[in-house]
């Protein structure tokens, strides 16, 4: 019962975030904010993970497979698909949600509590559609970039790894990272990076819309949304590969 | 004149206004009074449609705020300022920027036009210098006073202040108290102050309604309260000595 009123209530909350902006300068002012807020300020992290868990998969992959019969060429071929399929869009998606959904409930509750959304609600502005949609429409249009240069510096991370480690020569990572080449799975991925994108900045927004209290509050409430967005991502990462690759 | 006509308001089984019914009049610094907890903040917030009344209505000189349109509510609103008790600046904006919000969401002035404006009402409340500041580097008398710049910026017609001393010191209090019944009586804006703070009363309460137990338990003018037989109103006031002893004199007539 509980949880069909927050689903009820999300959806309508989703209807006012993709009003017309007010006014159509004050718009672009507040995107361009959260390009940085949530996407600049997001490339370091991102970065460094990639780079790192594409070492990792790739130094796991060489040390299992240690069968003579078994090409090397296959540790390029499997990093770079776990990291198209899973670590670039999933992992990096999971991350954000920790980093980015907490900043932006307690950003949205920390103004809820200090009665900033009354202040703007009483001069008639429609405050979800204010605050949610310039991070809506940064993270929609950021992500993907993100998600590409996580992929890219996964694989690369993938090939230093194992050049630092003696696992395997670069011709045969380079020759397995090419093999059977699909396009699709990109687009798999940056699909699915679309859809988390979004969750990651509704589910956080809309968390923070609703607090009641103080500080403490707000707190629980970044909480709250972190747990709620990775859940759904896992989710719906579940259901996106049935429906779209399986 | 703004009417406030026979309001209830619950949250839950939790009733807090049980009926009230009173108008606030042009040039004149009116204040709801009551103790903390008593309604005050859920009166003014559903004067302001933050609140949808369960039962009763608001007018703006004749216009029912709960029976209007989205867009009707809309152009009522830019003929609305308020101060919030915290004062409700916008952390990531600085000062100036905070004043010029609504200019530049419901004017089409150019910058240089709204940068006069805000200057002027900046000069209005006191605060000079201080534009490229941010809400987090101001003190407390001075955040009231930037959001008493920015209620006035559209120059409103209703101007709402929710405990406006709340958090400020004794001589500070004074100083925000008449310049919101200087602003007042030169805007010849409808204003409403919520207070508990006798001191404020007693300056500047040309109209007074106290709240208690969700009903209005007395109204009248700061002079009319030194003189009332009634007894909630004397409890509440009269709760300091020092009051005690002022209202002695004035009824012995000094
Ligand atoms: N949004 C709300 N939900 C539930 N109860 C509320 C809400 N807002 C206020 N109340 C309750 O209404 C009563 C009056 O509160 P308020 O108007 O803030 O008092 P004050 O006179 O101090 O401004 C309090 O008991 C408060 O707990
Ligand atoms: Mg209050």
């Amino acid at each position: 019962m509980n949880y069909l009123h927050h689903i009820g209530a999300y959806f309508l909350m989703l209807r006012e975030v993709f009003k017309k902006p007010q006014k159509w300068k004050v718009f672009w002012d507040l995107f361009l904010r959260e390009v940085d807020d949530l996407g600049l300020k997001s490339l370091g992290i991102v970065a460094f993970i990639s780079f790192f868990v594409g070492g990792v998969v790739s130094i796991q992959t060489a040390l299992n497979i240690d069968s003579p019969f078994i090409p090397r060429y296959l540790i390029g071929f499997a990093t770079m698909r776990s990291v198209i399929l899973e670590f670039a869009p999933t992992f990096i998606s999971v991350i954000l949600a920790g980093k980015v959904g907490s900043f932006i409930t307690s950003s949205i509750g920390t103004m809820r509590v200090t009665e900033q959304i009354d202040a703007l609600e009483i001069m008639g502005i429609n405050s979800i559609n204010y605050l949610v949609l310039p991070k809506v429409i940064a993270a929609l249009l950021f992500y993907p970039i993100l998600l590409a240069m996580a992929m890219f510096l996964g694989i690369l991370g993938g090939w230093a790894a194992g050049i630092l480690t003696d696992l395997f020569f670069t011709e045969d990572y380079l020759y397995g990272i090419q093999l059977d080449f699909n396009p699709y799975l990109i687009q798999y991925s940056f699909i699915k990076t679309t859809v988390f994108a979004f969750v990651i900045v509704t589910i956080p927004a809309y968390h923070g819309h609703k607090v009641e209290g103080g500080a403490l509050e707000v707190g629980r409430a970044s909480t709250k949304a972190v747990v709620w967005t990775s859940v759904v991502i896992i989710l719906l990462n579940y259901f996106l590969t049935q429906m779209l690759l399986g | 004149m703004l009417e406030v006509n026979n309001v209830y308001k619950s949250f839950g089984e939790f009733q807090v206004l049980k009926g009230i019914s009173t108008f606030f009049e042009k040039g004149k610094t009116s204040m709801i009074i009551g103790q903390s907890g008593s309604g005050k903040t859920v009166l003014m917030k559903s004067m302001l449609g933050l609140f949808n009344p369960d039962k009763g209505n608001i007018s703006y000189d004749g216009r029912i705020f709960m029976d209007m349109k989205e867009n009707d509510k809309r152009e009522i609103r830019k003929e609305i300022g308020m101060v919030f008790q915290g004062s409700a600046l916008y952390d990531s904006l600085t000062v100036e920027e905070n004043v010029m919000f609504p200019l530049r969401m419901f004017t089409d002035e150019n910058k240089s036009d709204m940068l006069d404006r805000v200057n002027a009402v900046l000069q209005r409340v006191n605060l000079n210098e201080k534009n490229k500041l941010f809400p987090s580097e101001l003190s407390g008398g001075m955040k009231k006073r930037v959001a008493i710049a920015r209620a006035i910026v559209m120059n409103p017609t209703y101007l709402f202040c929710d405990e406006p001393n709340s958090g400020l010191d004794p001589k500070t209090s004074i100083v925000i108290d008449n310049l919101i019944q200087e602003i007042t009586q030169e805007y010849e804006m409808i204003t409403v102050i919520n207070s508990h703070d006798m001191n404020s009363v007693m300056e500047i309460g040309d109209k007074i309604v106290f709240l208690k137990n969700g009903l209005k338990a007395w109204e009248g003018t700061k002079d009319e309260i030194f003189l009332t037989e009634n007894e909630t109103i004397v409890d509440f006031v009269y709760s300091s000595n020092l009051y005690k002893k002022v209202r002695e004199a004035y009824l012995k007539g000094f």
